[in-house]
């Protein structure tokens, strides 16, 4: 079987305003049924290319195409797609059956079928018996999913969703993230999804591509990219990383040799064919991947000495924080407290070791 | 905001100062509808007695009648197209970013604080240089120049409260420009489209210089008042006509400030 042609093929896209460039010539595609996240800081471009896919953004140069078709001279009314709003933007003067069928005048449907989609559109959502509310009565988490009902009751091929849990509390946006999922996969849609949250990017997603000033660093699956970020820009952005200063001894045979400065010289595994003998480089390590020993394990050959300068608490895990000699920042180190030996948190200031496993390290050529 | 925070405490001074600035500013209006129910032909106290025979005189008059149809005329004509010149003004400064946008703000608005006469005079200048005759379409397009700036300050505040993603919203669940303006903008904005035609009709209706520089035989109300301030006998009847004017006029304007501000209010709070 050949895989589906992918439903949005974003080719060689730019977007300038004046001599600003708000997109810098991006190009992805975007798989039937996935859930695809553009996930940035704000300003970086991810509402800009959001809208752009919907087509109220013109584009500057390259080719927006959606299932199959150029998207160019497509106005926004006649494309494929359908997007929830940041602001909802539910119709005031409509109440809310008449906002989820506001999309369907042209579609001359009976009136009983019409009736039939919204009751079930209702159904979907959750909010039966509200059909004759208007949208000035209703909650912020009730409007995001009139905005839902309206755009799903299009049959979109893509729904594109610009940050549509923003505005809600901390409850109620992991409720909807939980139900944005379901509805997801039981429908079987194409979302796109723009958030600066990496940690609802990393839940929702099938894949996330990470943007940065207009441009797009990497795309890969949530594990993808907290395992094996392309620099230390996506590295940082998601999850924690500690980084170390280094310079490259020898690359050979995809197994660099570098002298790093706290830790020693260590092998790592790269691929990276750019990395030279003499580049200055960033070693990049999960708090998670270190493990701190009380005594030195004799017979690892992969470790390092420190000082323990802090430990936090947080009940199920704990934070140490390691001087490492000639290192300015202290590393932050988390553990499972289940798999800790002892009290460590009366002793402060003295002698740690700490060691990982192969692929801990990760190896970022400097710019 | 609770009544006692710091800055909603009454001040007693201001509160006086309030009073007094009303009751100075429409007292003399007051004395207008009161000897319009004096039964003597002369303004001076004291008064003479109760009587409604002024009003009733007006009735039987045929050129006040008359006079009041053109005053009607003129301002239904007026405020529908200053209010749809409005809507798409006000469509225009919020949607679009256009170059020396606040000039073009400015400029339209100028005709509240360029002299009536001036504009009167430079018309009438204009409209006999062009061979064109005074009528009740020169008076009509005079009170357009006077009536923009209302019907614009009217509508702006609603196109400007209104959230453009709405407008996205609607071109996204597939319908063009012109529906999209029918089926959404239309019915958002629309208390600011009855309060803009509400208040232009008002200005219309008791608008002077522009009619006494540029109306013929057929006069306007006011200009029909104007002439028949030279007959002291008529003057009690023309105090009786000026109250119905005032009352009327007290209503529409009210009436399209209540409007204007409908709905304002829960946008707000979202």
């Amino acid at each position: 079987m050949s895989p589906l042609p992918p439903i949005i093929s974003v080719q060689q896209v730019g977007k300038s305003y004046g001599t600003f460039r708000a997109i810098e010539n991006i190009s992805l595609d975007i798989k039937h049924g996935e859930f695809f996240s553009l996930l940035g800081a704000s300003g970086c471009g991810k509402t800009t290319l959001l809208r752009m896919l919907a087509g109220l953004e013109d584009v500057t140069d390259g080719e927006i195409v959606i299932d199959g078709d150029p998207m160019s001279d497509v106005p926004p009314f006649q494309r494929p797609v359908n997007m929830v709003f940041q602001s909802y933007a539910i119709f005031p003067h409509l109440n809310v059956r008449d906002n989820i069928g506001y999309g369907l005048r042209k579609q001359k449907l009976p009136k009983e079928t019409r009736h039939a989609m919204i009751d079930e559109m209702l159904d979907l959502v959750k909010l039966q018996g509200y059909g004759d509310r208007r949208a000035n009565q209703l909650s912020g988490g009730q409007r995001q999913r009139i905005a839902l009902a309206r755009a799903l009751v299009m049959k979109p091929k893509v729904l594109l969703l610009d940050e549509p849990l923003g505005a809600l509390d901390k409850q109620l946006r992991e409720q909807m993230q939980l139900e944005l999922r379901r509805l997801q996969k039981s429908l079987g849609i194409t979302f796109v999804f723009v958030t600066h949250d990496q940690e609802e990017a990393l839940t929702l997603s099938d894949r996330i591509a990470v943007m940065s000033g207009g441009d797009v660093l990497q795309v890969d699956t949530p594990a993808g990219l907290y395992e094996r970020p392309c620099n230390r820009e996506v590295a940082s952005f998601i999850g924690n990383m500690n980084f170390l200063d280094a310079q490259v001894v020898a690359h050979a045979d995809g197994m660099a040799t570098l002298n790093v400065v706290g830790l020693g010289t260590v092998n790592v595994p790269s691929t990276d064919t750019t990395l030279t003998t003499g580049d200055t480089a960033s070693i990049g390590i999960r708090p998670e991947k270190l493990t701190v020993h009380l005594t030195n394990p004799q017979g690892d050959e992969q470790g390092a000495e420190g000082i323990l300068e802090m430990t936090t608490y947080l009940g199920e895990r704990s934070h140490f924080h390691v001087r490492l000699p000639g290192v300015d920042q202290t590393l932050a180190i988390s553990a499972q407290n289940s798999i800790i030996q002892g009290e460590t948190s009366d002793q402060m200031a003295r002698p740690v070791w700490l060691t990982w496993s192969d692929g801990a390290l990760l190896v970022f050529k400097d710019a | 905001m609770s009544k006692g925070s710091y800055i909603a405490r009454p001040n007693r001074a201001l509160q006086i100062y309030a009073c007094l600035f009303l009751v100075v500013l429409y007292t003399p209006v007051l004395f207008i509808p009161l000897f319009s129910f004096n039964d003597s032909i002369y303004v001076r106290f004291p008064l003479q007695g109760f009587t409604t025979n002024w009003y009733v005189d007006l009735m039987n008059r045929p050129t006040v009648w008359k006079a009041m149809w053109n005053s009607v005329r003129v301002g239904i004509i007026v405020s529908i197209i200053s209010t749809i010149l409005g809507v798409l003004a006000a469509r225009a400064i919020t949607r679009n970013r256009m170059p020396g946008q606040n000039a073009i703000v400015a400029f339209v608005m100028l005709p509240l604080v360029i002299p009536g006469i001036i504009f009167g005079v430079s018309l009438l200048i204009l409209f006999s240089r062009l061979g064109i005759p005074l009528s009740l379409y020169t008076v009509a397009f005079g009170h357009l120049i006077v009536c923009m700036p209302f019907a614009i300050a009217t509508l702006l505040p609603r196109f400007e409260g209104m959230d453009r993603s709405m407008e996205e919203a609607s071109a996204d669940l597939g319908e063009n420009g012109w529906w999209t303006f029918w089926r959404v903008t239309f019915p958002i904005v629309m208390p600011g489209i009855v309060a803009s035609l509400l208040l232009t009709f008002t200005v219309s209706f008791d608008e002077f210089i522009m009619a006494f520089f540029l109306s013929s035989t057929d006069a306007t109300l006011p200009m029909y008042i104007w002439s028949q301030l030279r007959f002291p006998r008529e003057f009690p009847s023309v105090l009786a006509l000026s109250s119905l004017i005032l009352l009327v006029s007290f209503a529409l304007v009210f009436i399209a400030l209540w409007i204007g501000k409908l709905g304002l209010v829960d946008d707000e709070d979202k």
